[in-house]
């Protein structure tokens, strides 16, 4: 995923001037193809988080488009407040690119797991927070942020996703989308953990309906609106604790369409997400999907 | 108009304002008076009538609590009305006590303390980036070089040669509940900046002359950031609230400010 990111942030480069890659001393051999083609538009800001969040926002604030890069928790919890403030109350274009979501770098232990970044980063206001289930969609969303003034947030996987759409999807910004059709129970997920999802469908639900959310904010408001007509059984997934997570965001959404009317009910929506807990020994990401409980 | 009559009428209206508004900071804002009347008059080029022309040289305030003085600032450089100015604090008014980009002439929102210094190095970065030649200039608190994010752009500056930044401490000495020698000493300051790889220049903070001269000083230095450190005194200009810590919250009484400006018309 991370692969697909880096190559597509290279096409659009080439033909945008204003992308720029900050690091925070992270990346070994993933961003050198791009600090080849590009040097003067890349900067190792080094292990100082706050201050690479700053700079993006300086840099932005003279037109760049500024991608910053770094490992799980390190360029969004590290330096939240340069996010709000700085970042998002200025509105600029700063987009914060976060690899290994979830467990994926579960072995490495607590402090590299990312399962909060959805909640602290969809509570910003002109934030879009996203989190493509693939490659393929990886791709997308770097095209669409690479073209979107203002802040922007993409949870990348590490390397050897699976492709989950049999081709290149193009997104529009927020937009949500079928893997597959169906009747009866929808499956609703964000992320690498969606791969599970087709896995468990294929085997014991073959007539469910999948849908893949790319984005957690804006959440895709039409799409949910014509679900709800079609499917009376939903099923969220998230490598993301429940609390103020992707699963959460739906209910929002479910509430507010049928306050307002667009909406004749509420679909039952059965939720799997971490329960508000850390996981404090070592594990692969599918043993700690497990283990937290992301079982379909 | 005359320096120090402009700093005196910067000094007056950011008087009336607090008075006005019972809002707090005098005594930040006072500190830095001299070098916002030499930064706003001498040294930056900046169009108040094109505020943001891409030409013209930044100035971020990071001790942004303190901007009762940097908006009087503006205020009397005309980019923006004494009416304007007055409704600072009320319902609805960009002029927050904390000071805001939505007001012309302000580049940076700020009041949480650390974040202009990085902003800052992005936007020297930036110009440096695109080969052009204004200036970014950033002032901060003694207290607020408490917080880390500053330090990590100290650190960061002179590995990039960013000799079109310069940074400005008003080194008053007291901070939000002390002395910055009870709370978290810094001297020798000079020294940490010089072991960091600045170039430093330590003035009074007061003195127009002085000031101007180091300004100008900074612009020959070449491939390393410059620092301003400059000796100043809280509350300067008002003998009650000078040195006294009380004045980083207290609003004057109608007969405080009745005093502070016959001492601040008088010491002109
Ligand atoms: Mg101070």
């Amino acid at each position: 995923m991370r692969t697909a990111f880096i190559n597509q942030l290279i096409v659009e480069a080439r033909q945008n001037k204003d992308i720029f890659l900050v690091v925070g001393d992270l990346g070994f051999s993933v961003v050198e193809p791009f600090i080849d083609e590009f040097p003067d538009r890349f900067l190792n800001a080094g292990v100082a988080e706050q201050n690479m969040t700053g700079i993006a926002a300086g840099l932005a604030m003279e037109g760049y488009n500024v991608f910053t890069y770094s490992i799980g928790n390190f360029p969004t919890m590290r330096t939240y407040e340069q996010i709000r403030y700085d970042v998002c109350y200025h509105n600029l274009s700063v987009k914060i690119v976060s690899v290994g979501g979830g467990y994926a770098y579960g072995p490495l232990g607590t402090s590299h797991h990312a399962t909060e970044d959805f909640g602290i980063m969809r509570v910003l206001p002109n934030m879009i927070v996203s989190a493509p289930s693939d490659p393929h969609e990886a791709k997308a969303i770097t095209t669409l942020f690479c073209n979107h003034q203002g802040p922007g947030y993409i949870r990348l996987g590490k390397a050897g996703e699976p492709n989950l759409h049999q081709q290149d999807v193009s997104l529009s910004l927020g937009q949500a989308l079928y893997i597959k059709e169906g009747q009866g129970n929808l499956y609703i997920g964000t992320g690498s953990i969606l791969k599970d999802v087709i896995t468990h469908v294929n085997a014991n639900d073959p007539s469910a309906g999948i849908a893949s959310f790319p984005f957690i904010k804006p959440l895709d408001q039409d799409f949910i609106a014509d679900a709800v007509r079609k499917y009376t059984n939903w099923i969220s997934i998230e490598e993301h604790q429940s609390n103020c997570g992707f699963g959460s965001a739906v209910l929002e959404s479910l509430n507010d369409l049928y306050n307002n009317q667009t909406i004749p009910n509420i679909p039952k929506l059965k939720r799997i997400a971490i329960p508000d807990k850390f996981i404090g020994y070592a594990g692969t990401q599918e043993f700690l999907r497990k283990e937290a409980g992301l079982i379909l | 108009m005359e320096l120090k009559q402009f700093a005196s009428d910067v000094r007056k209206t950011a008087l009336k304002l607090v008075f006005e508004k019972k809002a707090s900071h005098i005594g930040g804002a006072f500190s830095m008076v001299e070098l916002l009347t030499v930064l706003y008059n001498k040294i930056l080029l900046v169009n108040p009538s094109n505020p943001c022309n891409e030409n013209r040289d930044r100035f971020l305030l990071s001790k942004g609590h303190a901007c009762s003085s940097l908006y009087a600032t503006l205020a009397l450089r005309g980019f923006f009305t004494m009416e304007e100015l007055y409704t600072y604090t009320e319902n609805g008014s960009y002029f927050t006590s904390h000071i805001n980009h939505k007001v012309p002439g302000i580049e940076l929102s700020t009041g949480s303390l650390g974040h202009a210094l990085p902003v800052a190095c992005g936007l020297a970065l930036a110009a440096k980036k695109k080969n052009q030649t204004w200036q970014t200039y950033v002032m901060v608190s003694d207290g607020e070089l408490n917080e880390g994010s500053n330090w990590e752009s100290i650190l960061f500056a002179p590995q990039h040669k960013l000799d079109n930044l310069t940074l400005i401490v008003d080194y008053n000495k007291i901070q939000s509940m002390g002395t910055v020698a009870e709370v978290m000493e810094l001297h020798p300051l000079a020294d940490k900046f010089r072991a960091f790889r600045w170039e430093v220049f330590e003035i009074n903070g007061h003195n127009l002359d002085e000031i101007e001269t180091a300004f100008n000083a900074v612009k020959l230095i070449k491939d390393k950031p410059s620092v301003i450190i400059a000796n100043t005194i809280k509350g300067k200009g008002v003998d009650f609230m000078e040195e006294k810590l009380l004045w980083h919250y207290k609003s004057p009484s109608k007969e405080q400010l009745e005093e502070a400006l016959r001492q601040v018309a008088e010491e002109n």
